[in-house]
């Protein structure tokens, strides 16, 4: 019957209310779990059948091994008797066995079958005329209309044509034999009844956690990106892959937030100079006199959509910077040679500004990590110094006019740092400074986008460090911390719940 | 100068090869791969605008395809993607120099006529002559006149790219590459600053300036 038919057949069928429980049923039954189960139980049970039936066997076949054993011994010692005393001698012997009570069986025949003693009243067909082994019904003689019972016997041909019947009673050993099988099969009737049982609890229990799952998952695709999948707290594999699945979502929704950052501030900030581009080559339209305004429109039109263009590739830069950490390649090179190069390109710029540049490096500083970022992220700090070191107060105060870059060894960190006596970043701004487009207020006088330390942050992050704004008394000293080994990828917890 | 432009861009192929005719160039296009790498195989030209992604055969395996059948041509490379291993990509597959997008039209003048010249230029000769300014590259002397110059080592290379180019535009950018050895933007004029230093050293004092800003576009040093 194919599944749609059943199914079909099921609605017809079965009250309404039974139809989802059905269902879920049915989804039970599919989970990975319940087929390992029963997978694992079938093994279990033929094992367990396989081991019970041997042992049943085996029993059998002992208790039959020491019948015979017995046997034997008692026809050999009988047959000893008749030899000595004859057949009265047998014939008396058999008498008084016969009479106890038990399990043996004892019949003396002549040549003709008639029964001289013993305690067998009917036996199977042919069994006497049989010399050997045999396995017979037989009734008792005490009680010839009682029920047949098995016995395992052996006839004995005595020499002068009397034959000699011994046997045992083989009930005792069907009984024992039903018993282990009687038992066996009631085992394994618990194992499979126990373990889908199990099987379907276990099943149900991953199918709840699977099914929270799958609901946050939802809501996230459908746009919640504050959604976290639930962790139970046992530590188990689904933990750990909720865990890490919840850290992966953290990044997603600081990209996103990223993201929307960016394209809010870009709407913003890049608005403006395109509506004074948009007004200023309208205004030459309608106001314009001859060449020569034209081309000082023009000229000024050139210089803001150079300076768009700036900003637009920083916020790109920025924006691969803080997305690209597999893709962004990774080299050996010195810290210190970049900063003293630096040092140099930036120098006359400084002394023109009537800034002395001095830069602090002892010794080579090899590191990991991209070069050109690194140099980008520098040159903006090396720059902001340029631009805001200049501080009057601190003149009048006798602190030198000085920007110092240095580059200094902490253990398996490197620390780069570029320290102005300007007038500085005030505490409570320092983690603001850092967002893109913001500029202090004190700055906007001076050309630039408000993207450079927004760039250096992402570069320190790219590298697996950090960019730091501390007090240079007075002044701004930013130092960029950076791992020497360069990238550091963001570690995943194996365990312990993301902070 | 003879140039081809392949750039699947209508507009900006347009806008470049008119803006060359201007300053008279001649300038052929193709609008893809394929095209462009069969013109390049058939006429000869002194640089080629390879755009990086093209339609049917993308930029970068046309220049391996012209660089494999022994074109020598120089080729400047037009990219949209600006990130640092991509102008690295872009030279090792056999590109001369590389521009990222959006770019101004004087900046890619002056770095094809740099590419142009290069061939047969005048990186053999040891002693660089502009008017009565002398640079030796051997001996690391710089004179004008009669009078020697003493100037910093980097000073030194500036003037040496200057005068390697002499009659040439040659951009800020195109000193903070092949200068500096910088790929970055450096936000500020640093450039300017060293040129005015530069300029105080081999100009003042001297009825002939030689080396002049050009504006919008960068600096040259020139004879008259």
């Amino acid at each position: 019957m194919t599944r749609r038919r059943w199914s079909e057949l099921s609605t017809r069928l079965v009250p309404a209310w039974v139809g989802p429980r059905l269902n879920a049923l049915a989804k039970l039954f599919h989970t990975t779990l319940f087929k390992l189960t029963l997978v694992y139980l079938t093994i279990f049970a033929v094992f367990a059948a396989c081991l019970l039936g041997y042992f049943a066997w085996n029993t059998r076949r002992l208790i039959t091994e020491q019948i015979t054993r017995t046997v034997d011994a008692e026809i050999t010692g009988l047959a000893e008797q008749y030899n000595q005393g004859g057949i009265q001698r047998l014939v008396f012997i058999i008498d008084s066995r016969a009479r106890r009570p038990g399990s043996s069986l004892y019949l003396v025949t002549t040549f003709s079958g008639d029964g001289l003693a013993g305690n067998v009243g009917v036996l199977g067909e042919g069994v006497l005329e049989h010399v050997g082994w045999t396995e017979t019904v037989y009734r008792r003689l005490d009680d010839p209309e009682g029920t047949e019972h098995h016995a395992l016997v052996r006839v004995f041909q005595l020499p002068s044509g009397f034959r000699l019947l011994v046997g045992r009673d083989l009930e005792e050993r069907e009984r024992l034999y039903d018993i282990i099988l009687a038992a066996g099969q009631w085992s394994i009737a618990v194992v499979i009844v126990l373990g889908l049982a199990g099987g379907f609890f276990a099943a149900r229990r991953v199918l709840r956690r699977v099914d929270a799952m799958t609901e946050t998952s939802k809501t996230i695709m459908a746009g919640d990106l504050s959604g976290r999948l639930p962790v139970a707290g046992s530590e188990d594999e689904l933990d750990r892959l909720a865990v890490n699945l919840n850290a992966m979502l953290e990044r997603i929704e600081a990209l996103m937030r990223g993201f929307k950052e960016v394209s809010d501030n870009i709407a913003h900030d890049l608005k403006t100079p395109l509506t004074r581009l948009h007004n200023r080559a309208e205004e030459a339209l309608r106001t314009a006199k001859g060449d020569k305004d034209y081309r000082a429109a023009l000229e000024a039109t050139l210089d803001e959509s150079d300076e768009l263009i700036r900003t637009f590739n920083a916020l790109l830069m920025i924006a691969r910077t803080e997305s690209g950490q597999a893709s962004t390649p990774m080299a050996e090179f010195d810290a210190a040679d970049v900063l003293q190069g630096l040092a140099e390109l930036y120098d006359p710029l400084a002394e023109e500004k009537g800034l002395a540049l001095r830069a602090e490096v002892d010794g080579a500083l090899p590191m990991r990590g991209n070069r050109e970022l690194l140099t980008q992220a520098l040159a903006n700090l090396v720059d902001n110094a340029i631009k805001y070191g200049l501080c009057d107060a601190a003149a009048a105060n006798g602190v030198p006019a000085e920007i110092v870059v240095s580059a200094a060894n902490e253990g398996d960190r490197i620390r780069l740092c570029v320290a102005d006596h300007g007038p500085g970043v005030p505490p409570a701004d320092r983690e603001h400074v850092v967002q893109r487009f913001v500029r202090l207020e004190q700055s906007r006088t001076e050309p630039g986008s408000g993207l450079g330390l927004s760039l250096v942050a992402a570069v320190a992050h790219l590298h697996g460090g950090e960019l730091k704004l501390e007090d240079n008394n007075p002044g701004l000293k930013a130092c960029l911390i950076l791992p020497r080994s360069g990238r550091q990828l963001p570690k995943l917890a194996p365990s312990e719940p993301s902070a | 100068m003879r140039l081809l432009i392949v750039e699947d861009d209508r507009d900006a192929a347009d806008y470049i090869a008119r803006a060359f005719r201007e300053v008279g160039h001649v300038a052929d296009q193709a609008p893809d791969g394929e095209e462009g790498l069969a013109l390049a195989l058939d006429r000869q030209y002194d640089v080629l605008i390879v755009d990086r992604m093209l339609p049917k055969r993308d930029g970068l395996s046309v220049i391996g395809e012209l660089r494999a059948k022994g074109v020598e041509t120089p080729v400047l490379i037009l990219s949209a993607l600006g990130q640092v291993d991509d102008r690295v990509k872009g030279l090792r597959a056999g590109g001369d120099d590389y521009l990222p997008k959006p770019y101004s039209f004087s900046e890619l003048l002056a770095r094809v006529e740099v590419l142009a010249r290069r061939r047969g230029g005048r990186g053999e000769e040891t002693v660089y002559r502009v008017a009565d300014l002398e640079l030796d590259r051997l001996s690391h002397q710089v004179s004008r006149g009669k009078e020697e110059i003493v100037l910093q080592p980097r000073e030194f290379r500036l003037l040496e790219y200057l005068m390697k180019h002499a009659g040439q535009v040659v951009t800020r950018t195109m000193l903070l590459e092949n200068v500096w050895d910088y790929h970055f933007d450096p936000q500020t004029n640093v450039i300017d600053v060293h040129i005015s230093r530069l300029r105080s050293k081999i100009d003042k004092g001297f009825s002939q300036p030689l080396l002049h800003t050009v504006r919008g576009a960068g600096y040259m040093i020139r004879d008259k």
